[in-house]
């Protein structure tokens, strides 16, 4: 019990010391001082209740990405059928229920419109999309398959983590996270932020931008009352416009979107010198549009953000320079918020922030100060109760315990783990905690002691007595911190790491190194009496 | 040098003798918390009801004009705000709930803080900004469900541990422990309308997880007391174990309060509740290990046979099959 072979006491005096000197990179970070160049890097990751930053936990509205892929469907069987020689006519389209199902004008086309449709059922790869049948003999139904709606929610969010990284990295800000979680959800960290209501505005517009053309024949007195002619939808004007409240009918189909664009800046109009958004198309999207103004010069049509008419102007020309000018009741910023999100490309999944936690640089840096103020003063008063009490062994428990402090710091350095304020409060309680141990051992060796067992015996059989305890102790301690980190979100499972990692390092400063210590000095001295 | 005793060597407290009055007295305790919880409710926090807080500091003032400040947010027409300091004399927090159109509409939680924001700062200029929380519904109710769980599965989780390293009567105890803290802590926080966040339940399990090395403490003596004197009467060998393990208890809670203190009173502000949590729990969990996980024994019917005749039944087997019976 109280033999140490050479090789044992080595290796764990390497073990603590290597641990322990790990924690002195974060120490410099943690007190404000520079981290010297060899080092950095290897400091403790700061959380940003204590380092300053934003955690905005965003939710994707997945049911948007089905809409979506229903309206491209409905475009794409409309140019296959109608594509087809002869054309096949269809009507009573409908999109309700989640499916596309529409009636042939003409039942015996059956077999022909099955034959131009069976290629769009399968996607790229070997999923199989959608499922195509027919009712009645005339009507047919395409549902889409849930492994290729999964897919395409999938493949959304992944596309809109992009967008978002795109349109952080505009802010130059520095290491932003970004993570996905669960299915629908997406997690952005950003620390240290001048304006984190910018960020927000720029995370919580999708930006799609559409081009359609008015409804030239729709009667004001029904796109008031929100009625359209067939084909035709009724589509509010922004709030921000200098028609905000009216109303616009446009054509449902035969727009352009403003995903293939190359670039988008704020400018200001050369006329009125008000702030716009200039674009450019890429080649694709420029000849649509070329080719959309040129048939109808003359004629207006609307410009969408997100499903609100910014401005409705007319053709004046055709434009066939692949790029155009956005205007509609812009601030400077709001332009320029915008330039960036059609940069970056439009969200393909609508984000809602359902959670948003910010905290100023400067609460932080006091935090940490008035934590480790505390921490000291409360280590000072345990390091005097135990060597008040146990004398030789307090101060054997103080080492420990001073050890652990460093090694739970270097341990979460190594691993990368985040420190965070309430993890502050996990190492006060690691002191209070840890020392427990030993006062464990200690009692029980007074206790061995009155009974008159000698020396050697009583320490030995102290260590031994206690162990039990302290090993159950520690595992229902284990029980408690890993459901704090399983159910607990970011702060507080920065509490559970400390505590957690606490356990295994106290367990041995505690028990394994003190013990060391104690066998060293009774080999040495040979003490017939110990005051514990 | 003369070491600190802080219990006397030979302690004998009659603990046990007035389990009965105690055990009424914590029963009572729990019921009353539990009424608390039921008529005054737990003042939730944004992370549990949803809303938005924002903390910051008056640079230039002494003292936070927190009157002056309930009439200006009070009017822009955002419910009942609460505002309160926190932290410093010149810190303040304001919490309001968010209207319900504004489930689901990120602008409006963002326009809202900025509202609140704009408001303060146009009287005071020496407003910062220390932080600003918005939980959605939605999120808050999670946060809610997975706070219960997390608080259910590890009461179970360690109370099937010490069945399995003990015995069932002893889960029990443990069990009925822990129910005892947590019912107590949540009592006080009712009682007194502390702030309940994530933070609380993350206290609160670490109490539970403290309160039971006392437990386990206590329940290892009077395992080995079990095995050791197998004919003395139970209650008097629970107070037997209780009072030898006493100064260890005492000893274990002080250096946890001396160490959580400090920290309580020259701690960051937002650390103050979890503390505060803790604290408490570590009196209330040194009370329920001596009170009431060993006393409950006595009526659950440990014996002295409890752990002893497993291994005597093996032995006699093993007597048997070397041929010594």
């Amino acid at each position: 019990m109280l033999d140490f072979p050479i090789w044992k006491r080595l290796s764990f005096w390497a073990i603590t010391l290597v641990l322990a000197l790990l924690a002195f990179p974060s120490i410099a970070m943690l007190s404000g001082s520079d981290v010297p160049e060899a080092f950095e890097g290897y400091e403790v990751n700061l959380g940003l209740d204590l380092a300053g930053g934003s955690h905005i936990l965003l939710e994707g509205e997945t049911e948007a990405v089905q809409r979506e892929r229903l309206e491209t469907m409905e475009e794409s069987v409309r140019d296959a059928l109608g594509d087809a020689e002869p054309p096949i006519r269809i009507g009573d389209v409908s999109t309700a229920n989640g499916r596309l199902s529409f009636m042939l004008a003409n039942p015996a086309d059956v077999d022909r419109a099955r034959e131009l449709l069976t290629p769009l059922m399968n996607g790229q790869g070997l999923v199989r999309e959608w499922d195509l049948s027919v009712l009645d003999g005339n009507r047919m139904v395409l549902t889409p398959t849930e492994e290729g709606l999964e897919t395409a929610v999938d493949d959304a969010m992944e596309a809109t983590v992009d967008v978002i990284r795109r349109r952080i990295d505009e802010l130059g800000t520095r290491e932003p996270t970004i993570l996905r979680q669960g299915d629908d959800r997406i997690v952005v960290q950003v620390p240290g932020l001048e304006d984190p209501e910018q960020l927000k505005n720029l995370l919580g517009e999708t930006a799609q931008l559409e081009f359609k053309l008015v409804d030239a024949n729709a009667l004001p007195s029904d796109v008031a009352q929100g009625i359209a002619n067939p084909g035709s939808e009724i589509v509010p004007y922004s709030e921000d416009s200098d028609f905000a409240g009216q109303f616009e009918a446009v054509r449902r189909l035969g727009g352009i979107r403003g995903d293939s664009l190359t670039g988008a800046q704020q400018s200001f109009d050369a006329q009125t010198n008000e702030p716009v958004v200039t674009i450019q198309f890429d080649q694709e999207g420029g000849q649509r549009f070329a080719v959309l103004s040129t048939e109808n010069v003359g004629r207006r049509f609307a410009i969408i953000l997100d499903g609100a008419v910014i401005s409705a102007p007319n053709f004046n020309e055709p434009i066939l320079s692949g790029s155009a000018q956005i205007s509609g009741g812009f601030t400077t910023e709001t332009a320029n918020n915008l330039a960036i999100q059609l940069r970056s490309g439009a969200l393909q999944v609508p984000l809602t922030i359902i959670e948003e936690r910010t905290v100023g640089p400067d609460l932080g840096r006091d935090s940490i100060v008035a934590g480790a103020i505390a921490m000291g003063i409360g280590s000072l008063l345990v390091i005097g109760l135990m060597i008040a009490s146990y004398g030789r062994f307090g101060v054997y428990a103080t080492i420990a315990l001073g050890l652990n402090v460093l090694m739970v710091l270097g341990i979460m350095a190594f691993m990368n783990t985040t420190l965070t304020l309430p993890g502050i409060a996990g190492f006060v309680l690691t002191v209070g905690a840890a020392v427990d141990a030993n006062v464990l051992i200690n009692e029980r060796i007074r206790e061995e002691r009155r009974r008159g067992r000698r020396v050697v015996a009583a320490v030995e059989n102290g260590y031994k007595e206690a162990s039990r305890a302290i090993y159950d102790a520690n595992v229902t301690n284990f029980i408690a911190g890993v459901l704090l980190f399983l159910f607990g979100s970011g702060p507080v499972r920065g509490f559970a790491v400390v505590l957690i990692i606490g356990l295994f390092t106290s367990v041995f400063t505690a028990v394994t190194l003190t013990r060391m210590w104690v066998a060293g000095w009774l080999r040495g001295k040979r003490p017939s009496d110990i005051n514990i | 040098m003369k070491l600190l005793k802080l219990v006397p060597e030979n302690t004998n407290i009659q603990f046990l003798k007035w389990r009965v009055p105690f055990y009424v007295v914590s029963l009572l305790l729990i019921a009353a918390s539990w009424g608390l919880v039921m008529t005054k409710g737990l003042n939730y926090g944004v992370d549990f009801a949803g809303g938005q807080e924002i903390t910051g500091t008056f640079q230039e003032e002494a003292e936070a004009p927190i009157g002056e400040l309930r009439d200006t947010v009070g009017t822009l027409g955002l419910g009942d705000p609460v505002i309160q300091r926190f932290g410093e004399a010149n810190q303040v927090s304001i919490r309001v709930r968010l209207p319900e159109s504004a489930e689901g509409d990120p602008a409006a939680a963002n326009r809202i803080s900025g509202q609140i924001i704009d408001t303060v700062t146009a009287e005071h200029p020496d407003f910062r900004v220390d932080s600003n929380n918005t939980v959605s519904g939605k999120v808050s109710g999670e946060f809610r469900e997975t706070a219960l769980y997390a608080l259910l599965f590890a009461m179970l989780a360690i109370a099937a541990y010490i069945w399995i390293r003990f015995e069932w009567q002893f889960g029990v105890g443990a069990l009925f422990a822990l129910f005892h803290d947590v019912s107590l802590t949540l009592g006080m926080f009712a009682l007194f309308q502390l702030e309940f966040s994530l933070q609380i339940i993350a206290a609160i399990l670490a109490i539970i997880g403290y309160s039971l090395n006392d437990t386990i403490v206590v329940y290892d003596r009077i395992r080995e007391n079990l095995k050791k004197y197998r004919k003395m009467q139970l209650p008097e060998l629970l107070d037997l174990s209780v009072n030898e393990t006493l100064a260890r208890t005492v000893m274990t809670s002080l250096t946890l309060l001396i160490a959580l203190l400090p920290l309580l009173f020259f701690g960051p502000a937002s650390l103050f509740g979890m503390v505060a949590a803790i604290v408490l729990g570590v009196f209330v969990g040194t009370y329920s290990s001596v009170y009431m996980a060993a006393p409950i024994l006595v009526w659950l019917g440990v014996t002295s046979d409890s752990f002893v005749p497993e291994e005597t039944v093996a032995e006699q087997q093993e007597k048997k099959a070397r041929g010594e019976i």
